[in-house]
This record gives C-alpha cells, sequence and structure tokens, in this order.
C-alpha cells in the first residue's frame, strides 16, 4: 500500500489527520486525503512514519502491557526484580562458588545481576514480542492500524521492568561499595542496542507465528540457546582478544560487557566489540522489518 | 477535490481453501507439502500447478466496482458467505485486495465489531480509552467524550471497575458507546447492530441514524432490512461475491428477499423422500414448495401463501384428509388447513398428484414457522404424517428483520387502531 499512495505523504488514515489540516488551512474547505488501496507485491520497508502518527496508539498499547502484566499476581511488580535475583543466586552459587568461574575482579553475584539486568529486559522483549501478533489476533482481524505498532509495544512494555531491575542493580552495587563510572551515561545507548535486538529476532518470530506456530515452542529454545552464547554467566574475557570481537556478532554479548564495563567499570573497554554488536543488531532489524512487512499482508487473513 | 468518497475498482479478493481449512498449518505440513507439490511438479510442472490453482482457491470476491459519494448512506446486503464483510475489510485496509483497487477520500472509521481491544482486567475508563485509541481516536478527543460515552452506556456507576466483573449486557452498550461517539468522514460497519438486547438494539439504530443524517458517508453492512431500509438511500446486493444489484434501497432489498435468505427461500421445491415420517404409506408427500405473491415472493404478514404438494398414491385413492399445519417454531399449532374442513375429498390418481393450497390472508407476524403434512382418511387412519416438513419464513419489507428478526410480541398479526384524549380534569 504504502508504494501506492496518491496524494499527500503516506497512507493519511491518520486518527486527526483531518482536524490538523484544518487547524493549518482554516481557510477553505478540508481536502481530504485519498488513500489507495491495491496489492502490493514489492519488499519494502515498514512506513515509519505511519507507526509516529499512530504513537497514541502505540503508548496505550504498552501501557495495557504493563497494566496488566501483573494483575492478579500475589508478588505484583515484584516479579521484575524476583526473576533476575532468583537466577543471580542461582549462577552465583553454580557458576561462581562451585565452579570458580571468574568475573572480572568484580564480586561474582554483582557480575551475574548486570548482565542479568538487560538479558532479562531482552529475553521478555523476545518471548512477548514473538507472542505478540497471535495474542492481539482479534486486533488485527478487526481493526487497521501499523501491525508494527503491536510487536514494538510489546518490547517496549518491558522498560518499566527494566527500571525496576535497575534500581534493585543500583542497591546491590551500594550494597557492594562499587560506584559506577563516568560510563553510566552509555547506559541509554547500551539499553537501545538490547532493543533492536529483541525486536530485530521479534519481528521475525511474530510475522513467523502467524503462519507457524511452531514459533511458540521455538522460541524458549532460541532465549535458552542465546543466554548460554551470552556471556552472562562468565566474562568474555575468557576468550583471547581477537575472538572477542567476533563475538560481538551476538549483539546480547557487546551490551552485557557494555553494562559491566559503564556500570562497574570492568577493566575491559568493549569498544570494538560493540561496533560489530551494533551493525549486528542492525542488520537483524532491518531483516525482521522487511520480512515483517513483507507478509504483513497475510496477516488478518492467517492468524 | 475528488467527488467521491470510495470509489471501488474491479476488486478481487482470492482465498486459498487450504489455509482456511487447517487453521494453524505447522512447520511440517509445510515441509510436506512443499515435498509433494515438489514430486508432482517434477513429473508434470504445467498441470500439477494449474490443478492446485484450481483446487486450492476460491474468489471470495470478483471484479467488484461501486462509486459512493460523499454524504450517501449506502447498504450492503447479501447472503452469508456472498463477500460484504471482505469488502469491508479490504476497505477498512485490514486485508488487501488479490486484484483491483479503491480509493478512499477521507478520514476512516470501520467498526467490524464493538469492543475490539476490550481487556477484562482494565477498569471501564481504562478501556475506553484504550477502545478509543484503538478505533483511532485521539486522547484528548476521548478526555472530551468520556463523561458522554460514559452517560451513553449508563455505567457511571461502574467506570472503576475492571469489566470482567460487568454484566454482558452492561460490557455491550459500554462498548458500542465508545463506537458511537467516533467521528469519521466515512463510517464502515459491519452488523455491529445485531446485538444486545431489543431496547438497546433500538438505541444504537437512533445513534446510527443521527450519524447518518449528519452528512457523513456510510456504508453499511446488515442482515437487518428493517435497519437497511431506515439508514440507506442506496444498497448494493452481493451474491457470492459479485454485485448483482446497485440502486435504490427499496428495489434491491425486495430482490435480496425474493431471492430467499440463504436457502429457507420459496424457490426451491423442498424434497421431502428422507423426512422423518409416519402412517401407511399408501399415500407419500413427494416434495413441497411455497411462495407469497405470485411471481415467487416470500409470504408477508396479511399477505397469501401459496404451498404446492407433489403427493404419490400407490393406486386410485380418495382422500377424505389432507392437511397443512403451520406451528411456531417453538411448536404451537397456529394453523391446521384441512380438506375436510371444506367437504372436498381429494381424489388421487395412481402416481403423481398436484395439490395446491392458498391461504388468502396469512395473518402471522414475521419469523421463522415449521409446516406439517397430513394425509388420512374420515376414521382418522393416517397414510402419511410429516410433522415438520419444512420451514417457512415469513417476512416484513418494511418490519421484517431476516435473518435476526427481534422479539416479537406474539407470531399472529391481527389489525389494530390506537387514540388517546383528555380524561375528566385535564388541564385544557
Amino acid at each position: 500500500m504504502t508504494k501506492e499512495i496518491v496524494a499527500p505523504a503516506a497512507g493519511e488514515t491518520e486518527p486527526d489527520a483531518g482536524a490538523r489540516s484544518a487547524a493549518t488551512a482554516r481557510a477553505g474547505p478540508v481536502t481530504p486525503t485519498v488513500v489507495t488501496i491495491a496489492p502490493r507485491r514489492s519488499w519494502g520497508m515498514p512506513d515509519l512514519g505511519e507507526l509516529w502518527r499512530f504513537r497514541e496508539l502505540l503508548y496505550f498499547l504498552v501501557w495495557r502491557d504493563v497494566k496488566v502484566r501483573y494483575k492478579q499476581t500475589f508478588f505484583g511488580a515484584a516479579w521484575a526484580i524476583i526473576q533476575p535475583l532468583a537466577t543471580m543466586a542461582v549462577f552465583s552459587l553454580f557458576f561462581g562458588r562451585l565452579a570458580g568461574i571468574p568475573s572480572d575482579g568484580i564480586p561474582y553475584p554483582l557480575f551475574a545481576f548486570a548482565a542479568l539486568v538487560p538479558w532479562t529486559f531482552f529475553a521478555n522483549g523476545l518471548a512477548q514480542s514473538a507472542n505478540s501478533l497471535v495474542a492481539n489476533q482479534n486486533l488485527l482481524r478487526k481493526v487497521y492500524f501499523p501491525r508494527l505498532a503491536i510487536p514494538v509495544a510489546a518490547v517496549m512494555s518491558g522498560l518499566v521492568d527494566f527500571g525496576i531491575a535497575c534500581l534493585m542493580l543500583l542497591g546491590l552495587m551500594v550494597g557492594y561499595g562499587v560506584f559506577p563510572t563516568a560510563n553510566i551515561i552509555w547506559i541509554p545507548a547500551l539499553l537501545a542496542l538490547a532493543l533492536v535486538t529483541a525486536l530485530g529476532a521479534g519481528l521475525w518470530f511474530a510475522a513467523l507465528n502467524v503462519q507457524y506456530r511452531d514459533v511458540a515452542y521455538v522460541v524458549p529454545f532460541v532465549v535458552q540457546f542465546w543466554l548460554l552464547a551470552t556471556p552472562i554467566a562468565y566474562p568474555s574475557s575468557l576468550l583471547p582478544a581477537p575472538w572477542r570481537i567476533l563475538y560481538g556478532l551476538n549483539p546480547m554479548a557487546g551490551v552485557v560487557e557494555g553494562f559491566r564495563w559503564s556500570l562497574l567499570g570492568a577493566d575491559t573497554a568493549p569498544g570494538a566489540m560493540l561496533a560489530v554488536s551494533s551493525v549486528a543488531a542492525v542488520a537483524v532489524l532491518v531483516g525482521g522489518a522487511l520480512y515483517f512487512r513483507r507478509l504483513e499482508a497475510t496477516f488478518a487473513d492467517a492468524v | 477535490m475528488p467527488d467521491f468518497a470510495i470509489r471501488v475498482e474491479g476488486i478481487g479478493k482470492q482465498y486459498r481453501l487450504g489455509a482456511a481449512t487447517s487453521r494453524y498449518p505447522t512447520l511440517r505440513d509445510a515441509l510436506a507439502g512443499a515435498a509433494r507439490q515438489g514430486r508432482e511438479f517434477a513429473r508434470a510442472p504445467a498441470r500439477a500447478a494449474a490443478a492446485r490453482r484450481r483446487a486450492d482457491t476460491f474468489w471470495a470476491l470478483r471484479d467488484v466496482s461501486m462509486d459512493v459519494a460523499r454524504g450517501e448512506v449506502v447498504g450492503l446486503v447479501g447472503a452469508n458467505g456472498a463477500g460484504k464483510t471482505t469488502l469491508l475489510k479490504i476497505l477498512s485496509r485490514i486485508t488487501e485486495p488479490t486484484e483491483g483497487r479503491a480509493s478512499i477520500a477521507g478520514r476512516v472509521g470501520s467498526l467490524l465489531e464493538v469492543g475490539t481491544g476490550f481487556h477484562p482486567e482494565l477498569t471501564g475508563r481504562e478501556n475506553v480509552f484504550l477502545n478509543g485509541a484503538i478505533l483511532g481516536m485521539r486522547r484528548r478527543e476521548i478526555a472530551r467524550k468520556f463523561d458522554e460515552i460514559i452517560a451513553f452506556a449508563e455505567v457511571e456507576r461502574f467506570v472503576d471497575t475492571p469489566v470482567k466483573h460487568y454484566s454482558s449486557g452492561m460490557y455491550l452498550r459500554l462498548a458500542f458507546a465508545v463506537a458511537a461517539h467516533l467521528e469519521p468522514e466515512i463510517l464502515m460497519v459491519d452488523e455491529v447492530l445485531a446485538v444486545g438486547d431489543a431496547s438497546f438494539q433500538r438505541k444504537c439504530l437512533g445513534k446510527m441514524s443521527d450519524v447518518a443524517h449528519e452528512g457523513r458517508t456510510v456504508l453499511f453492512v446488515s442482515h437487518n432490512m428493517d435497519a437497511v431500509q431506515r439508514l440507506c438511500d442506496r444498497c448494493v446486493l452481493l451474491d457470492a461475491g459479485r454485485v448483482v444489484a446497485d440502486g435504490e434501497t427499496a428495489a434491491v432489498v425486495a430482490r435480496y428477499l425474493s431471492r430467499g435468505v440463504d436457502g429457507a427461500g420459496p424457490e426451491g421445491v423442498v424434497d421431502l423422500a428422507g423426512a422423518r415420517r409416519e402412517g401407511t404409506g399408501v399415500v407419500r408427500f413427494r416434495s413441497a414448495r411455497y411462495e407469497g405473491e405470485a411471481g415467487g415472493g416470500p409470504p408477508v404478514p396479511g399477505g397469501p401463501l401459496d404451498i404446492e404438494l407433489e403427493v404419490d398414491s400407490d393406486g386410485p385413492r380418495t382422500v377424505e384428509s389432507l392437511a397443512i399445519s403451520i406451528r411456531s417454531a417453538g411448536g404451537t399449532l397456529l394453523v391446521n388447513a384441512d380438506a375436510m374442513e371444506l367437504g372436498r375429498p381429494m381424489s388421487l390418481h395412481m402416481g403423481a398428484n398436484v395439490v395446491r393450497f392458498r391461504i388468502a390472508a396469512l395473518h402471522l407476524n414475521p419469523g421463522r414457522y415449521v409446516v406439517g403434512l397430513w394425509a388420512g382418511d374420515a376414521i382418522a387412519t393416517t397414510f402419511d404424517h410429516i410433522e415438520a416438513a419444512f420451514a417457512l419464513e415469513v417476512v416484513g419489507l418494511r418490519e421484517a428483520a431476516l435473518g435476526a428478526t427481534p422479539a416479537r410480541n406474539g407470531a399472529v398479526s391481527c389489525r389494530f387502531d390506537v387514540e388517546s384524549f383528555a380524561g375528566e380534569g385535564a388541564a385544557p
């Protein structure tokens, strides 16, 4: 559809379009924009402008996911902390104590938790977005809006949990007497990298899931393998330096090492690794977006 | 500035049957299917591909063209599966057409159901905002109309209660209230009025006709002929995915009704070979058909009803009692028309005979009734008795709602009059 638009910009079905053009051109009557509907065949990127115009819907979808997530649970939002905290305890016991895995001179629990906070955000974001289209099939079948809003909202709704877990992490750091370095300013960028990775992989799985419900069984495996392939329980310094850069092909390796470096002052500055991670993450996202847009037209019929 | 609100040019939508029948194909099925097709393809490529195309696909819509002018209120009618909803889904961009194109000039609001996206855990207030955003309203717009919406839905006391605790009536009212306050330039509505109790349906219909009279462009899909006739100036009739009539509402609705609804119409001959029956079988009802007005229309309240029966007899025979009965859907006997009552025994020949009943004025309200057939002699020997031979659909061109007939006060219609006047001591 995006290629077939006749009059102004992209498909203006945006809610307030009429009202806004009325405000800008009060003199004459409102000229309605014309949207042309026709089959599309080409590959292309999703219409980000349209997604932006639907930002209020995006906001409400995120808000709904956040509101509903811990409804009717006993621990409520505490789950945001319990998950990474419990994993940290297990890792500390088995990997830190029993296996004696090194932790770059940082107390092992802190070492693991600093990695688990962004990891939990990523893993939940991936799982939620992979399932998002199927979970929202009633919307897909009954209403038009940019389909991209659904997986994007699913990933973004994890930000609240991430914030809560971050506070816990800061508390833990204070407890261990570790204070963040000035590199803490990189945290938002690292978070963005985790988000891009989660969304990129999430788009692939979400679109596939519409057609093949096998995805629901595949995703937990993928997350599990990915966890092991990411330096969470162990430091990437176990690898020789040149390989470490290649390790960055797993974007989450860059994110995790970046978190440790910026928060805990781990001695290895993962600059090169992060550069590789960023490229890899963007590649996954662009591929996911192309694939998503390609299948988008079939969602309402196939879901 | 374009002179149309909606322009549809040669729209077609093809569905894959395979995708429709197995709704959740697994990866394994896909791989197996690909392998099988590959083998077939290796053997006879062109033939296999063509056969697959023919077998696995069907057109839900084909070659549909129409224009809707700005401010026009157009009804989209047709039997189930005619493609009405598919067309609406294409025009509201939920699904893509396979061929053709459509142009929409203006801000679209489409309502394929009410309450899309309602979340049971959220409160009434929260759902209003969420649902409003999903339908395309701005947050400010929703906030401005919020009180009005709640008042329309009559749920003021429960605004902050999760909707999972709502009664189904409250839930529907709230859902419709949000939808009713949508103010698009072009409104597309699918059958959303067929929900709730009678009084709520009236309220919805009232709101819809307000919308229609505000000069908005409306495309309205419904089985409710009463609603269609009240709201629409023009109707488009779809049948098997094609436009078969497009014009003034009364004419299109009459044409739609005369085609019969979902196979329950008068045009078909009902084969009685497999009917549940009792009796000696010396006389057997073979088939039946009925019509209202001569020329094949459906029966209407107060109008005539003709029933024609094919009756087989095993020899020349005089049948003293040959009757048709009409029961309500609940089984109450409403009419029994017996030849014996007229003192007119039927003389049947060996083999096929035709018996024709004519009811001059059928005083039944619109609805679905069950016709039974009886043949016997004067001392109550049953030759053939079919208690439920076929369904009879009585429709009202003006009042009736086909498919979704509203609850009526009774089955029987009567002429009546009512007036009011001042009583003693009334103020002048």
